[in-house]
């Protein structure tokens, strides 16, 4: 084997490409020739350095909601499927992603219409329109703050309940701050908080859903859903982390809610 | 009409269980190749979307490498759009003039020359993000993406020959760059790396 040969060649030993016939002949040349044993040594520890260097860059949350939003149609009305599927910048992609959405909310709503249909069900499925709906529209926050003096004091006169708003930080929940949302055409209050990349709305309101004093859990179109009733409030958690974790979630909002929070 | 929407569910969240676990190799890829935060995130959010309406016709290869092979094309036609440099025809003529340098530029390298070493992340990625393409993209297939030479070959639509040396080049260029970066660092430190000689 020659230099040229091997020096192409070498590479192939290094990310394991070579056969063993192959590997055999790049180690014998490399071992007659201190310039190629030289070469190797370098790649091969800058190659090791590479692999033990964090180089991956991980996908910006806000793009990640973006594109499951975009693979999973809110079971909501058409009409809302406009303003959900805002084109990016430069309207990268053109008529494609409205139209799908499109078909794909009639399919959705097509599907509602056979499976579901009570009460309870609308309004899960609004809830998690409005938890897509905060994570698309850049609209998130009304007001951002991990402070719970702030958020709360913030939902005052504009709904009519005193959401509970909890700092659970330390147990790996950060509140990112509150929002005023709409659900059946009724002011909600919305508290997010946020697990690793994970955002998860908590929607607090006096009456939304039947009453259920545990917890029942759902998946709606990908994301879980936990809905409960505590102190004359009704609860609706929405969230794309697993299932177990919003459990955890729950638990310890419905510990932590203080028992003079009730709307009374 | 029942079993189409259905169906159509189905097929969206079978898509959904196969491509969203790959967002962070696909994400990296684009933004070694977009080189802006930005327009990464376009380029991955149309890359998804045109996949969704491929997805009847996926037959594999594995869903990895033919994601990040959908990224590369659109990656490609905005820079054809954009009408920069950086479009596949111009590819083998950076290929050409690459040929035509030395393969190593030092060809007798001294003792300290052989010491590769360690780098922060950041400047890693710096000297990844200035080579020129097609070597950056064969690099940070194989680094970043982990993929087979196979899989590079796939992905880029070139033989797995062009693989190997669009490889060889890469580690050559990102070597020299490396050691200049390291001999930077090395000069305006307060010691030297070979002369600390009383």
């Amino acid at each position: 084997m020659k230099c040229d040969e091997s020096e192409v060649m070498l590479h192939a030993l290094i990310d394991g490409e070579l056969d063993a016939g192959h590997a055999r002949d790049v180690e014998a040349h490399v071992a007659a020739c201190p310039g190629c044993g030289e070469k190797l040594a370098a790649f091969h520890t800058m190659h090791e350095v590479m692999s033990a260097t964090p180089l991956k860059e991980f996908a910006p949350a806000h793009l990640r909601s973006r594109i499951e939003a975009s693979l999973t149609p809110p079971a909501s009305r058409v009409v809302s499927m406009r303003s959900f599927f805002k084109p990016t910048r430069r309207s990268f992609f053109g008529g494609f992603a409205v139209g799908s959405a499109l078909s794909a909310a009639v399919a959705a709503s097509f599907v509602l219409t056979v499976i579901r249909g009570d009460r309870e069900q609308a309004v899960a499925d609004e809830v998690v329109s409005a938890h897509i709906r905060s994570l698309q529209a850049s609209h998130l926050m009304d007001v951002a703050t991990s402070d719970q003096h702030t958020v709360k004091p913030w939902f005052n006169g504009r709904v009519d309940v005193a959401p509970p708003v909890i700092d659970l930080t330390a147990e790996s929940f950060t509140l990112l701050g509150g929002r005023l949302d709409y659900i059946d055409s009724e002011p909600v209050a919305a508290v997010v908080y946020q697990r690793r990349k994970h955002l998860i709305n908590l929607f607090v309101a006096q009456h939304l859903g039947a009453r259920h004093a545990r917890p029942v859990a759902e998946s709606i179109q990908g994301y879980n859903v936990r809905h409960w009733s505590q102190d004359g409030l009704d609860f609706w958690a929405v969230s794309d982390l697993a299932g177990d974790e919003l459990a955890e979630f729950v638990q310890k909002i419905a510990r932590a809610v203080p028992r003079s929070s009730s709307a009374s | 009409m029942a079993n189409d929407a259905i169906a159509e569910q189905e097929r969206m969240r079978r898509f959904r269980d196969a491509a969203l676990p790959h967002l962070d190799e696909v994400y990296t890829l684009a933004r070694y190749l977009m080189r802006n935060t930005d327009d990464a995130e376009d380029a991955v959010q149309e890359c998804y979307l045109r996949a969704l309406r491929h997805f009847d016709t996926y037959r594999g290869p594995a869903m990895k490498p033919w994601l990040l092979a959908i990224l590369r094309n659109v990656c490609n036609s905005e820079f054809t759009r954009r009408g920069r440099g950086e479009v596949p025809t111009d590819y083998a003529q950076d290929e050409l003039v690459a040929e035509e340098m030395p393969m190593w530029q030092e060809q007798q390298a001294s003792p300290e020359k052989m010491m590769v070493r360690q780098q922060d992340a950041a400047t890693i990625r710096r000297l990844v993000a200035g080579l020129p393409e097609p070597f950056r993209e064969a690099i940070v297939l194989r680094e970043m993406n982990n993929l087979s030479y196979q899989e590079i070959a796939q992905v880029a639509g070139v033989p797995v020959g062009t693989v190997m040396s669009r490889l060889a080049r890469a580690r050559a260029m990102l070597r020299s760059a490396w050691n200049a970066s390291e001999n930077t660092t090395v000069r305006s430190g307060p010691v030297t790396a070979s002369g600390t000689a009383l």
